[in-house]
């Protein structure tokens, strides 16, 4: 494959407090602002709590989920009276790390998040992008006390709903298991351990070192799997069976179980072979997923270094070839 | 030790209720299951009638913990009959109601048993907790269920406050303790631990039953952690905010013995804080999410052993008569 270059990247956002009640990125960041850290080097970061109302309350969202908010869409929406908070706050931020597809946005967006489900440290990248393919790559070299994975949803650019959308690049980072409203010291830091090790990453990048190509693995998101409910009330009517529980990323054939009904009855996995993930995340069960599939697959990732800066003689070459 | 057998009134009407929080979930979940099970013929128990109770509704359909106020903070003497306005919150509005229909707390009309079901965030097993050491009934329930369950840890804690004092829902009953199950994410229904609440809940009711019909229960010692003192986390003076959270090596560990000088906090900066305390104590509702509004990083406990003396239902007979004597007392 042949060597990619990109251009520095010297503006890195890094969010937490977009799931208010997620609260390792809620804490690293507050103690990032307390530290007053702004610049790593040659990488100046911005820090932002993202979903401040949200926060204070120490809920996920207060009218609506910010982090569906960041489509086309909900950003270009006039604002009204009635516009949920949410809404609001997607456009602030948009103009603060954004505006996402023009030369003001941030170079980086990293979002930072908890699951409830036993996912160890995921790095979630709405595209396949060979920066945070990189990055992945280097931070599964450098951690060892949790399982490091990567998961790609593989979304057009018109399809991006999430705030690391926002930057030139973006992925969020991921950890569970930790209920919300709780903060675990372990899952805290893994937390501070990954975005350490993503500010070395960068810093590196931008000084100039090429990182080398290879294969890595990923997890592409195919569907989701809602639990049984009741025809009436809409209620679950079972829980993930206790032989899936806490097995995110283990593969799930037909015939395994995956449901355990309040009565006692065992449903059955019928479908392709795939792996599941977020399995019984708290927040999934108003948005009707129990648990996620992918299938997994090996990407081929280029050697990456930093564009050199454009010099003048390089201008220059540029105009006579124009004038030529 | 050969003791007297107590024998105390048979238990006819026991009230199981859930969803007290309302995402505290094997409870909602175990109680509308219950309730949709009793609605079969030919399965009625007749030595003892089973109220199954969803207790704060809004909160379950909201999936919260309350909407106005903590529940089950609502059942002291005095917030039961204190006066109320059109700015009542909700909460305290249900634990009147919830007096009235399992109560009145302190009456002779009051339930015999109230088993209130719970969760927590905290690694802590099944415990049943109670404001008594001494109620037999509560404690002969408590061995009974550590036998059943023999491969999970079971634990009796004790909370010493007058009856009046009492706060929560299960001091409604004559007896009363709660089932706490952990750890469970609040909104999250594990199967392990729905199964582990729909054990205990079978159980204590074949010991109600047992007991019911006569069954002698032997005399025994039972462990029993009385609680102590609360440990708040340390505390940014400015904006109140938490600076540490538990410590990695305290985590998870609910009643492993905590001594002095072992660590407690792990700072956001990475610096330990450690126990301060001079006396070594048993550590429980560790990381507890539903603590940090009320300032409680881990509450910390006294263990001993609590003899408790051979128990029977009483006679027909001794009934009667300690009615005769209850009313008197009443009047």
């Amino acid at each position: 494959m042949e060597h990619v270059s990109f251009p520095a990247l010297s503006r890195f956002a890094i969010c937490g407090g977009t799931h208010g009640n997620e609260m390792s990125g809620v804490h690293l960041v507050q103690e990032m602002q307390k530290q007053k850290i702004d610049k790593v080097g040659s990488v100046s970061i911005t820090t932002v709590i993202s979903n401040p109302r949200a926060t204070e309350a120490c809920r996920r969202y207060t009218e609506t989920d910010l982090n569906r908010c960041f489509t086309e869409a909900i950003l270009s929406a006039p604002i009204t009276d009635n516009t949920p908070y949410e809404v609001r706050r997607a456009q602030e931020l948009n103009a603060k790390l954004g505006p996402r597809g023009s030369q003001e946005a941030m170079d980086l967006v990293c979002d930072l998040h908890n699951t409830t489900a036993n996912m160890g440290l995921c790095l979630i990248s709405w595209t396949v992008d060979w920066i945070s393919l990189h990055i992945y790559k280097y931070i599964q070299r450098k951690i060892s006390s949790a399982p490091v994975r990567l998961i790609l949803l593989d979304l057009p650019p018109s399809k991006s709903y999430s705030q690391d959308s926002l930057g030139k690049h973006g992925f969020s980072i991921e950890i569970g298991p930790q209920p919300h409203g709780v903060v675990r010291a372990d899952i805290f830091n893994l937390m501070k351990e990954a975005v350490d090790q993503t500010i070395d990453w960068v810093q590196s990048f931008n000084s100039g070192d090429t990182f080398e190509g290879g294969e890595v693995e990923a997890f592409i998101h195919e569907k989701s799997i809602d639990y049984p409910r009741g025809p009436e009330t809409h209620e679950i009517t079972a829980t993930v069976h206790p032989q899936l529980q806490d097995n995110d990323f283990s593969l799930l054939q037909p015939g395994d179980p995956i449901f355990l009904s309040f009565s006692g009855e065992t449903i059955k996995y019928q479908g392709k072979e795939l792996h599941p993930y977020f399995v019984n995340e708290c927040a999934y069960y108003e948005k009707k997923i129990a648990f996620h599939l992918a299938r997994k697959v090996t990407v081929t990732i280029p050697s990456i270094s930093v564009q050199r800066e454009r010099g003048a003689a390089d201008i220059m070459d540029e105009q006579k070839i124009k004038l030529g | 030790m050969e003791r007297k057998v107590v024998r105390l009134p048979g238990l006819s009407r026991i009230a199981v209720c859930g969803g007290t929080h309302g995402n505290e979930l094997s409870g909602v979940y175990l109680v509308r299951e219950l309730l949709k099970v009793e609605k079969k013929p030919g399965e009625e128990d007749e030595l003892a009638s089973v109220l199954m109770v969803l207790s704060n509704p809004r909160a379950v359909q909201q999936c919260r913990r309350y909407t106005e106020t903590d529940l089950n903070r609502c059942f002291t003497h005095a917030t039961l009959s204190g006066p109320l306005s059109d700015r009542t919150p909700y909460e305290i509005i249900r634990s009147r109601e919830l007096n009235s229909l399992l109560g009145p707390k302190g009456s002779s009309e009051a339930v015999d048993l109230v088993c209130d079901l719970h969760n927590t965030t905290a690694n802590m097993g099944l415990c049943l907790i109670a404001y008594s050491d001494c109620d037999w009934i509560c404690l002969h329930i408590f061995r009974y269920l550590q036998r059943q369950m023999p491969d999970i840890p079971v634990r009796y804690i004790h909370f010493n406050l007058p009856p009046k004092e009492a706060y929560s829902l299960e001091s409604v009953g004559k007896h009363g303790f709660a089932i706490e199950i952990g750890p469970q994410p609040h909104g999250v229904v594990r199967s392990n631990i729905y199964t582990m609440m729909k054990a205990g809940v079978q159980h204590m009711k074949d010991w109600v039953r047992l007991f019911n019909s006569g069954t002698i229960f032997e005399e025994g010692c039972v462990e029993v952690y009385t609680m102590v003192k609360n440990v708040d986390y340390p505390r940014d003076c400015d904006t109140h905010n938490i600076t540490a959270a538990i410590h990695p090596q305290l985590q998870d560990r609910d009643f492993c013995l905590l001594h002095p000088n072992d660590p407690l906090f792990q700072t956001f900066s990475g610096d330990t804080l450690r126990y301060k305390g001079t006396e070594p104590l048993y550590p429980f509702f560790i990381n507890e999410c539903a603590y940090y509004e009320k300032g409680i990083a881990l509450s910390l406990a006294r263990k001993r052993c609590v003899d408790i003396p051979p128990l029977q239902v009483q006679t027909e007979a001794e009934r009667q008569e300690s009615e005769r004597g209850f009313v008197s007392e009443e009047e």
